[in-house]
């Protein structure tokens, strides 16, 4: 579980996140939604390192991520997989190559093993065929099917996705959505998942973290969610595709 | 004020690159890869460069040595002095930056815009470490043995011209050249490529790596790299030879 206890973030006098709590369970897709600017990805690189937070912590099965030494961070990232919006593939890798790189620096499989590791994963998300391609080679929707085969590859605790459907047509979004929803369930991975797509949330989400300019408007169920009557909810729900 | 917030943004890039490594066979391997790329991929543009300026030196030393009194055994002494004192280090090196600095700082600024360098950071690598020390290791190895190369051809570049131009036989300037020949110019010239070496690869990476924006950015980078590099090779041009010389 993750856990999020009065975290504050400010760039310069701007202030990004407002004294944030949340708690995110393993086995979820807990999807933070939020209309752009809204500092859900500034959140995101909160927690998993990339920003360093002003206030406030970010405990890691009780361990706080901040405070913790330097191992101990190192030991927590390796259990971290992340799919960015833009997939952050490794350009001069082909997509095998990239798949095995988190094995080939953490682990101490032989070539044989972590080839076969690679091919598990890449069938996973339904990628075959596509080992020796670079990514420029590749459409934007097999590359986030790489990126969430490189993001398991180490049998990841926890998932980040970073709007994970964002620039791709329905259909292959829904793939990508149902795909990271599988494999939350199968691995009971802690999945936190950045998306203003209401269809994505209400297609795979188990929980709902709604951030309304820096400030925690709600956490909670879905269908406490689509209940609540507060006004920038309904607001933000009103303007979706499902409620029009 | 800026001028040293960047300095010491730059001192605590170079102190982050010094973690223990997570394999330290990769490393090793990247840096022989990258030995490749800043090397033996830059071969053909520093003989080219050191044949033409030996040739030249050659042509403009004798023009300027009109007195027929002097020996034109001179001339190979001047041209090979010349070349390994200063056109072999300092001119590849600036080529160089160009080269090998636009290079990495591209590379490693497109990296950094499109998340790849976020992607390693979360994985638990150290990015600095990863990204940049294989190529300061590359370039502080492999420079030097480029100035090497360009010393021999800078010279034979030299003879060569004094040959075909009729201006001094081949025997005369290797008479002239190993007359005023000293170990301690081309050791001299081998401090010089070493920190032009690292001047070059630490300065281009730190540009890259401190990319922010998209495209345009990078192309920032990538000139500011050859822009800072160029400046700083030419002040430690002058800093070397005022300690050693």
């Amino acid at each position: 579980m993750i856990e999020i206890q009065n975290l504050n973030k400010s760039f310069g006098d701007k202030e990004v996140l407002r004294n944030i709590n949340a708690k995110f369970y393993p086995g979820q897709v807990n999807v933070v939604i939020g209309a752009s600017g809204s500092g859900k990805s500034v959140l995101m690189k909160c927690m998993v390192g990339l920003v360093i937070p002003d206030t406030g912590k970010i405990l890691y099965n009780g361990d706080d991520f901040i405070a913790i030494d330097y191992k101990t961070k190192k030991d927590i990232r390796k259990q971290i997989g992340m799919l960015f919006q833009g997939s952050a593939l490794f350009d001069s890798l082909t997509v095998e190559e990239n798949v095995e790189f988190p094995l080939k620096m953490f682990s101490d499989m032989t070539k044989e093993e972590r080839l076969q590791r690679v091919n598990f994963c890449l069938q996973r998300v339904k990628l075959e065929n596509a080992n020796k391609l670079f990514p420029s080679e590749i459409s934007g929707g097999m590359k986030k099917r790489v990126g969430i085969a490189r993001a398991i590859a180490l049998n990841p605790k926890y998932l980040f996705c970073d709007e994970p459907n964002s620039g791709l047509d329905p259909v292959t979004s829904r793939v990508i959505d149902l795909l990271i929803k599988e494999i939350t369930e199968e691995y009971n991975i802690t999945t936190i998942m950045n998306s203003h797509d209401m269809k994505t949330l209400f297609d795979i989400g188990d929980g709902v973290t709604f951030i309304y300019k820096g400030d925690l408007e709600f956490q909670g169920t879905i269908n406490d969610f689509r209940n609540n009557k507060s006004p920038r909810i309904e607001e933000f729900l009103s303007a979706s595709y499902f409620q029009r | 004020m800026l001028l040293f917030y960047n300095f010491g943004r730059y001192l605590l890039f170079l102190a982050s690159m010094f973690s223990k490594p997570e394999k330290i066979g990769i490393y090793i391997s990247r840096t022989f890869n990258e030995m490749v790329s800043i090397g033996i991929n830059s071969l053909p543009i520093v003989a080219i460069i050191a044949l033409f300026s030996g040739g030249v030196s050659t042509i403009q030393t004798s023009y300027q040595l009109i007195a027929s009194w002097i020996s034109k055994t001179i001339i190979g002494s001047i041209v090979s002095d010349t070349v390994i004192l200063e056109f072999a280090p300092t001119i590849t090196c600036l080529v160089l930056a160009g080269k090998v600095g636009s290079s990495i700082a591209s590379e490693i600024g497109t990296m950094k815009v499109s998340e790849q360098i976020d992607a390693l950071e979360v994985m638990g690598i150290n990015s600095t470490g990863y990204l940049a020390l294989p190529k300061i290791l590359a370039g502080v190895i492999m420079i030097p043995m480029l100035i090497i190369i360009a010393m021999f051809l800078g010279i034979w570049g030299g003879m060569m011209a004094g040959m075909a131009t009729g201006i001094l036989p081949a025997e005369m300037f290797l008479e002239g050249a190993r007359g005023t020949f000293k170990t301690f110019n081309v050791v001299f010239a081998l401090i010089k490529a070493t920190s032009f070496g690292f001047i070059i690869t630490s300065i281009s990476s730190f540009q890259g790596y401190f990319t922010e924006g998209g495209a345009l950015e990078v192309g920032k980078s990538s000139t500011n790299a050859v822009v800072y590099s160029s400046v700083m090779i030419l002040c430690a041009d002058y800093v070397i030879a005022q300690l050693f010389l």
